[in-house]
Order: C-alpha cells, then sequence, then structure tokens
C-alpha cells in the first residue's frame, strides 16, 4: 500500500494551519478527531461540511463517522454563531431558580428559539448544561463572561445593549 | 526531583511568606470572580502598595460561602470579608493591623465548623498557578514518598484500608478498582481521570481542578505508580475553560521538576499525563463512554463486561476515577489508612464534598465527614431556607438521584443511607427545594435532561425517557390520567432494569422518588387540575384520550 | 486448536447445557434449542447489546444480562422466559412501534418484517405509549435502494456490516437519543454517497427501513445468512 498523504488544506486561510498544527501534533492518529473538531471550532466558530470533510480525510476517519461524531456533542455547532451570543445556564440550580423565566423572555424579545440565531446574524441564544456557578444561579453567560443572579430585566438590558451597537 | 528538594523549596516559600506581616487573600473561583474580584485584587495591590505596609496580595481558589462572594480572607487573623467590592479596598489594607473593618466582617464560624477539609484543604490558601505554594503545604510529598519507601502494592493497600469509595457517583471501593488495574496483565495501562462533572448543580470537581490543580497530577501520579501504569488523562469538559487553562500549566510546571516525565525522582517510574475535552455529552461520565470519546469516537456506553480495568483505553487495563477522588489519594498516602477511615461512617469513609445550592442561605462548596446529617448541612450550614419559605426537598445525585423530603433530613449521610431512600450520592450536588418548587415539574425538567443526554444506543432510555417526558408533560398540563401515571410507573421500571449503562439505569430515579414522597402532587394534578406549588400552568381540562392505540 | 477444549457446564430454564469457555449465553441457548429474542444481534456482526429484547435473568444476581454479550461460566443457572422478562420485552417492543410510523399494512417488508414477527412472538396486542408519529424523510436518491426512516429502529445492522463487513463504512449514526438517524457519509443522500451499492445493508436490516428499488409490493424477503460464510471464507484466506 503507498504511503498515505494528508489531502492540501483547503484553502490558503491560516487558520488551516492551525488545524493541521492539532493533527500533526497527533501524528494524525484516528483518535484525533474530537481534538481536531474542538480547534476547527476554536478557529472558525463552527463546523461546516468542508471542514469536517478535511479533518476526517486527514485523519483517515470514515465521512459518516466523523459526521457522528460532529452530531453527538452538542459543544459542536453546524451552524456560524451571531455576532454575539448570549448563554443561559439550565443546570438543575438554575432551573429552581428560574432559568426557564430567562429563556422564555429572551426567546420572546429576540423572537428566536433556544439554539437559533436572530435573522440579522447578530445573537444567538444558547443554554447551557451547566457551567459549574450553580451557587450565583441563574446564571447567564454573555459573550463568554459569567454573570450571577440575573433577572429577565438585566438580561434583556444586555441584549438591547448589543440590538443598538 | 527528592523528599529533601521538596522540603527546601516548602521552606524557601515560608521565607518569602515570612517577609509579609499580612496576607490578603482573594477568591477569584467564578463565583467570585463573576462579582468583580478581579478589580478587587487589582485594587488591593493597588492599595497595599501606596500603604508601606508589608502585604502579600495572594489569589486563591474557592474558599466555600460562594453566596457571601467576593469572599477575601485577611491572614494571620483569619478576618473573613464578604460581598468585598474593589472600593473597600482601602478599608482593608488601612485596617491592617488594627481593628477588622466591621461592615464587611462576616460571621460563619457556624458554617465552618461542622466541616473538616481534605480534599479542600488548600482551597483559599494557595495560588493555583503557583507549584511552590502547593509544595508548600505538602504537596507531592505523598508522591515522593511513595515512590522512595512503598511498593506498588503498598499504596493499593493503603488506599483499600482507607475504605475510600469512588466519589463519581457509584461509591466502588477505590482500592478494589486499583487492586483489579494492578494484578491485570499487560505493560501498557493508562490511568484516566474523569473530569467531565456533568451533574448540574456540582461544580467541586470544577473548583479542585481550578484552585488545587497539582493535588489532582499527585493522585493520578500515585495511582500510576500503584497499577503500573505509564500514561494518564484528564478528560475535562469543554465548558471549564479555566480549569483546561489551570490544569495545562499545572502540567507544564510539574514536568519542569520532574515530577512528570522519565524516571521520576530518580526512580524507575515514567509517567506523564494529557488532557482531552469533552465536548458536551452528560453520557461521557460513564466509563466505557469516557473512552470511546477519549479515543474520538461517539460517546456511546458498551455493556461490561469486560470492565475497563480489564479492558479499557484501546483495550488496555484502565484505572479511571473522577477528580474528588484523586484529591482525596495524596493526603491518604500522607497520613495513612487508618486516618482516613477514622473520619466518616460505618461504609462511607472520609469526607464529602458537597455543592450546596437551590434555595439555601449559604450556597457554596462544603466539605462535611461523611455521616453527618443531613439536617446539619441544610440548617446549620446551609442557614436553612431564605425567604419566610419553607423547606420542602433536596436533591441529591443530579439526573440520576432522587428528592429527599423533610420527614427524612436526619437521615446521616452515606452512600447506602441515600440509596436505601431512593436516592444516591451521586458526585455531591445538593440543590434544596422550599415550596415554590413542584416537584412533578422538577420530575420532568430531570427527564428532559436524561432525555437530551441519552446516547441513542439502547431502546428503553432512548425511547423511554421520551415517553416518560411524554407522561410528565401530560401530568403537568393536567391533561393526564391514572392509567398515564400507572404507564409511567411501568415504564420507569423497565428503563431501570433494562437500559444499557448508568445513565438509563438512574434515570427513573427522580421521577420514582418523588413518587415515593411527593405523590399527592401527582395526583393533584391529574385529578384536580391543580398544581399545588403553582409552578405549572394548566389550562382547561381537555377531553380524555384513548389509552389504547391500535396496532396498525 | 491445540489448547485443552476448557468446557463449562450451566443451566439455562433448568436444562443442564455444557458450553465452551468464551462462548456467550446466546450461542449456547441456541444450539440447545432455547429461543431468546433478539433485534440487533445477527450472526456474522459484532454485538452490541444495544435493542435489550435478550436479557435474561442470572441466578444470585438482580442484574439482568444481555445474552448476546455476556459470557457463560461454570454453575451459571440462566433463566431466559421468566415474566419480569416478558414484560420488559414487551415494553420494549411497544417502545419500538411507538418511536416512529411503522405502519405494517403499506410496508415492503410485511410479513418478512423481524419487528412483527418479534411483536407476534412475544404477545403484543396493542401499544399503551403515545405515538410519537415524528416527521421522518424518504430517501429514494439511490438507484437500487431505498431508506425509509420511518420504519428504522436503530439496530445499527447497516452500519456494522458496512463497516465490519463490506469494509466502506458508508453507515453511521447522527445526532444523539431520541434524534438518532442513521445516515451516509456527511447526511448525504444515499445515491450521492460513497456507497459501494453491495446491498449487504438492506440485507440486514430486519424492517422495512432499507430495501430493494426492484421489489414491488409487499413480498421482500431478506436474507443476511451469507454473513458468517463471508466471514469464515475471508478468515481462511
Amino acid at each position: 500500500m503507498p504511503a498515505f498523504t494528508p489531502p492540501p488544506l483547503p484553502s490558503d486561510d491560516k487558520r488551516w494551519k492551525i488545524v493541521n498544527g492539532t493533527m500533526r501534533k497527533n501524528g494524525f492518529a484516528r483518535h484525533a478527531l474530537i481534538e481536531t473538531l474542538h480547534t476547527v471550532q476554536s478557529s472558525f466558530g463552527y463546523l461546516d461540511d468542508d471542514a469536517i470533510r478535511f479533518v476526517a480525510r486527514s485523519l483517515r476517519v470514515p465521512l459518516s463517522q466523523a459526521y457522528g461524531v460532529v452530531t453527538f456533542y452538542h459543544y459542536f455547532s453546524l451552524k456560524p454563531p451571531g455576532k454575539h451570543t448570549v448563554t443561559v445556564c439550565a443546570g438543575t440550580a438554575c432551573y429552581i431558580k428560574g432559568a426557564d423565566n430567562l429563556i422564555a423572555a429572551a426567546e420572546k424579545h429576540l423572537g428566536i428559539k433556544q439554539g437559533q440565531t436572530t435573522k440579522d446574524g447578530n445573537i444567538s441564544l444558547m443554554t447551557a448544561r451547566c457551567v459549574g456557578a450553580c451557587s450565583r444561579a441563574p446564571v447567564v453567560l454573555s459573550d463568554g463572561a459569567v454573570s450571577g443572579e440575573v433577572t429577565s430585566e438585566q438580561m434583556l438590558a444586555q441584549l438591547e445593549r448589543w440590538a443598538v451597537e | 526531583m527528592t523528599i529533601e528538594e521538596l522540603e527546601q523549596i516548602a521552606k524557601s516559600v515560608a521565607l518569602e511568606n515570612a517577609k509579609y506581616d499580612y496576607e490578603v487573600n482573594v477568591c477569584l473561583d467564578l463565583a467570585c470572580a463573576s462579582q468583580g474580584a478581579d478589580k478587587l485584587r487589582e485594587a488591593l495591590v493597588a492599595a497595599a502598595d501606596a500603604s508601606g505596609k508589608k502585604v502579600l496580595v495572594r489569589r486563591t481558589g474557592c474558599m466555600g460561602p460562594c453566596s457571601s462572594g467576593p469572599l477575601v480572607r485577611v491572614d494571620p487573623d483569619e478576618t473573613l470579608y464578604r460581598h468585598v467590592s474593589n472600593t473597600n479596598a482601602d478599608a482593608i489594607v488601612a485596617s491592617l493591623g488594627g481593628a477588622p473593618v466591621a461592615e464587611l466582617q462576616c460571621d460563619l464560624n457556624e458554617h465552618f465548623d461542622l466541616q473538616t477539609r481534605v480534599v479542600l484543604e488548600n482551597a483559599g490558601h494557595i495560588d493555583p498557578e503557583k507549584i511552590d505554594d502547593y509544595i508548600s503545604r505538602d504537596g507531592y510529598k505523598a508522591l515522593l514518598t511513595a515512590l522512595a519507601e512503598m511498593t506498588p502494592n503498598g499504596v493499593v493497600h493503603r488506599i483499600t484500608e482507607s475504605g475510600l469509595r469512588g466519589r463519581g457517583g457509584g461509591g466502588y471501593p477505590t482500592g478494589l478498582k486499583w487492586g483489579t488495574v494492578a494484578k491485570a496483565g499487560g505493560d501498557l495501562k493508562y490511568v484516566v481521570c474523569n473530569g467531565d462533572e456533568g451533574d448540574p448543580g456540582a461544580f467541586m470537581d470544577r473548583s479542585v481542578m481550578e484552585g488545587d490543580p497539582h493535588r489532582v497530577i499527585e493522585g493520578m501520579a500515585i495511582a500510576a505508580y500503584a497499577v503500573g501504569a505509564s500514561k494518564g488523562f484528564i478528560y475535562v469538559r469543554a465548558e471549564y475553560p479555566v480549569a483546561v487553562a489551570r490544569l495545562t500549566s499545572a502540567l507544564r510546571d510539574a514536568r519542569r521538576p520532574g515530577l512528570l516525565g522519565s524516571n521520576i525522582s530518580g526512580t524507575t517510574f515514567n509517567f506523564d499525563i494529557e488532557i482531552r475535552l469533552g465536548a458536551g455529552a452528560f453520557v461521557c461520565g460513564e466509563e466505557t463512554a469516557l473512552i470511546a470519546s477519549i479515543e474520538g469516537r461517539r460517546g456511546t456506553p458498551k455493556p461490561r463486561p469486560p470492565y475497563p480495568a480489564v479492558s479499557g483505553l484501546w483495550g488496555k487495563p484502565t484505572l479511571i476515577n473522577n477528580v474528588e477522588t484523586y484529591a482525596n489519594i495524596a493526603p491518604i498516602v500522607r497520613n495513612g489508612g487508618k486516618w482516613f477511615a477514622g473520619m466518616g461512617s460505618e461504609r462511607s469513609k472520609g469526607t464529602k464534598v458537597f455543592a450546596l445550592t437551590g434555595k439555601i442561605t449559604n450556597t457554596g462548596l462544603v466539605e462535611v465527614p461523611m455521616g453527618i446529617k443531613l439536617r446539619e448541612i441544610i440548617e446549620v450550614i446551609g442557614g436553612g431556607v431564605p425567604g419566610g419559605h419553607t423547606f420542602k426537598a433536596v436533591q441529591t445525585g443530579g439526573p440520576s438521584g432522587g428528592c429527599i423530603p423533610a420527614e427524612l433530613l436526619d437521615l446521616g449521610v452515606s452512600y447506602d443511607a441515600l440509596l436505601a431512600a431512593g436516592s444516591i450520592m451521586g458526585s455531591g450536588g445538593m440543590i434544596v427545594m422550599d415550596d415554590t418548587s413542584c416537584m412533578v415539574n422538577v420530575a420532568k425538567f430531570f427527564i428532559e435532561f436524561c432525555m437530551t443526554e441519552s446516547c441513542g444506543k439502547c431502546i428503553p432510555c432512548r425511547a423511554g425517557t421520551a415517553q416518560m417526558h411524554t407522561l410528565l408533560t401530560r401530568i403537568c398540563e393536567g391533561s393526564a390520567t391514572m392509567d398515564d401515571l400507572e404507564l409511567l410507573e411501568e415504564l420507569c421500571s423497565t428503563v431501570k432494569e433494562a437500559s444499557l449503562c448508568g445513565l438509563g439505569q438512574t434515570a427513573p430515579n427522580p421521577v420514582l422518588s418523588t413518587l415515593k414522597y411527593f405523590r399527592n402532587e401527582y395526583i393533584e394534578h391529574i385529578l384536580h387540575q391543580r398544581c399545588p406549588a403553582g409552578v405549572c400552568k394548566i389550562e382547561t381540562p381537555v377531553a380524555d384520550q384513548p389509552a389504547v392505540e391500535v396496532l396498525a | 486448536m491445540s489448547e485443552a477444549v476448557d468446557v463449562k457446564t450451566l443451566q439455562i430454564n433448568g436444562h443442564e447445557v455444557s458450553a465452551l469457555r468464551g462462548q456467550t449465553i446466546l450461542q449456547v441457548a441456541r444450539e440447545n434449542d432455547i429461543d431468546i429474542p433478539t433485534l440487533c444481534h445477527l450472526d456474522g456482526l459484532s454485538d452490541v447489546g444495544a435493542c435489550r429484547l435478550c436479557l435474561v435473568e442470572i441466578k444470585g444476581s438482580n442484574k439482568l444480562l444481555p445474552a448476546c454479550v455476556a459470557t457463560v461460566y461454570e454453575g451459571m443457572e440462566v433463566t431466559t422466559d421468566t415474566e419480569r422478562l416478558q414484560k420488559h420485552r414487551k415494553t420494549i417492543l411497544e417502545l419500538l412501534f411507538a418511536e416512529r410510523n411503522h405502519i405494517c399494512s403499506v410496508c415492503v417488508s410485511n410479513g418478512h418484517c423481524e419487528l412483527q414477527s418479534l411483536a407476534q412472538q412475544e404477545g403484543v396486542t396493542h401499544v399503551r405509549f403515545p405515538y410519537r408519529n415524528p416527521e421522518l424523510t424518504v430517501d429514494a436518491s439511490h438507484e437500487r435502494f431505498t431508506v425509509d426512516h420511518n420504519r428504522c429502529v436503530l439496530c445499527t445492522r447497516c452500519v456494522r456490516v458496512c463497516a465490519e463487513v463490506e469494509g466502506a463504512h458508508v453507515w453511521d449514526v447522527m445526532g444523539r437519543g431520541i434524534n438518532s438517524t442513521i445516515i451516509t457519509d456527511l447526511n448525504d443522500n444515499w445515491g450521492e454517497s460513497s456507497c459501494t451499492r453491495c446491498g449487504k445493508c438492506v440485507q440486514v436490516c430486519p424492517t422495512g427501513a432499507l430495501f430493494d428499488k426492484s421489489k414491488i409490493g409487499s413480498d421482500h424477503p431478506k436474507y443476511p445468512d451469507f454473513l458468517p460464510y463471508l466471514n469464515e471464507m475471508r478468515e481462511a484466506q
């Protein structure tokens, strides 16, 4: 059998070199699939078919298996995120302290469901399983920054600020 | 590195600290950090510099009572300040050497008096990014002592003697597990740390990984020596970026003096650790699913046996313990198995860290000896239910656990007692609920969680949790019949007994335990279309639906 | 084989039977004409223990074990047909019927369907659970075969036969939990995927989820018996 040559980078976008770096660091081993997908997502914000195809071919993972992995883990996204992301923690402590009201308020305000992005691509509304800040429930992450004991008013004010930027 | 060198480092840290008259420790764990503890620390540094006093401002991991955060503790007096903001920095520094700032002082003596700190012994006392801080508090002494003075078997024996049981949920005896891996054949073995901490409402593993990362590394290294492994993995949730960063830098700092790597401490023992990121799948807390995930595959569990101890990562014998279990190892090796076994109850030894959250005054992390009464945790340490509401239940064990009612509050906390009460120890989340929580709704919340987290491999869990969710939704909406309730109970039994892995087998627990203790709430929803807690929005009753559908 | 043959003696439903070390309960039961229902198991493929229909009781243990993967040991006492097991089997089959859209009367596999015969065998006369009626697609883009997700029970036989026997791994499962579905490649149309057109997946599919377009009406038997032969011949190479 001829020696395996990884496929060429999809484009000259420098981020592919970072992705390739993760795979090289792991010797292009199959078990590096999830690590590499993490690198793609942190570099590009999401995973599209071309990216999955490139990673799968490089690591010699069957396409369906790679797609199965991407869709199994909730952390991976197949759609580009909005400019801003509001994440409401939906863990138990947050639920007991009324996180479902926060989610409902955000859905109503933005006119989208959780997991979606507003039509103008400005704001994504996400939920998290638990971010581990349970003692300050309910918790909301605004572009990654954690706030605790959040009220609907506070969260909506943040959404307003993003909307008028 | 040798034990003498460790002691040298500890001595130099002590000398360095002795240059200061006061130590101002600032908690920078997530809860405090989310309230501006970063700015507070900067302000304290600036105030200390300006004052001309000899003050060491140190950032630390979680001090415990998060609801009082941001927290600052001033040593040597151990004065604890709560709700400190950066505007208080000058006053705190000015008070050093004089009377404490009265309006910031908090009296949490009752909160702390009932606690015993083993896992959290360093929390609030060391800078998590400084390996020397860890070493100054006996860090890595256990590892080097084990390497120099103990055989691998001796280490396994000490852990067995301690009576330590797995802190991840199941409570499997740790020594027994180590012994199985140690006896397994083959020259390649793995040690894995489960830092997936999937139970919503539990965050002690995050806190340990972030606040005292070397403790986890040392525990894993001792385990590797005991079972004959040379390679380790820490599987951390991607939702914990700070933990990943702290562990990454801690691993680097441990490699530099040769505490990890080849020929550790001049012996033939080689060991190193890699970090693997989870990607948002609760089921990956299950051992075989976790292994699949480290191997880069879908995290679907496999039937056991074979157990990972015999055939795990890439088919090799693999030891899997969770963060808190590893965090207990170094103190046990240092102080002896008997010391550990001297704490706790009959069949649950040592201490347990609980994450106290929900409708309770003092939320945060607490560490208590096993056997302590639930009432003491909730009413004394936790300060009871705030806002004039009454306690209804405490949920333990996360989505695999159950709700324990007020009449069982005198239960001593142990693996067996919680199991007998229809819940489990789990990883140690304790979510307190008051009279404003509807127990049917709570059960529905957990089943929804299990439904979305089910991997989908086996039918009872995949389709069973979905049907349980449908039936619970009917009950919450007031459209269910008593037949639905009977069907729900029957379904619980099949999902519990027939599911492939622990996720499915324990998924019915929240339903079964609320049915056991709060059945009247289910009945109220069904027969009278009324939610006693006023949570479920029940509209006009719907006409009965046929419960039986004919097979096409 | 040069090693000494290691024989175990055990009881299944009260009958004394003998077995070789490493054999599964299912193998031994079937050798002795004791029926244990299965769905995800297929001779010639690896076992996953997923459908849970083959669960059996072992004396001295409260835990039910999947007969397809649990191996025998000396003195084991297995029971395969207790009331408890029958109840779980019925419930599991009901859960499957309610999960997707199984309408036997219009299915190509009517009369040749393993799900249907299991239901008959276990006496499932009605389904107590509400039908979920999910909206699922039918992909007829392949020149020879069709996949109808409404009839899929997610046994993953297609995934395993494609990966393990054909060696192509065109099929896999995407999503998780109740939203899992089988896919080809990156959830591409089957007809445009890297499928080798061998048709093994169709032959091993227990229901009418994967079927041959050239067959009309409901007369659509499947022939998965080639697998053990194929494996044997491959091992002999």
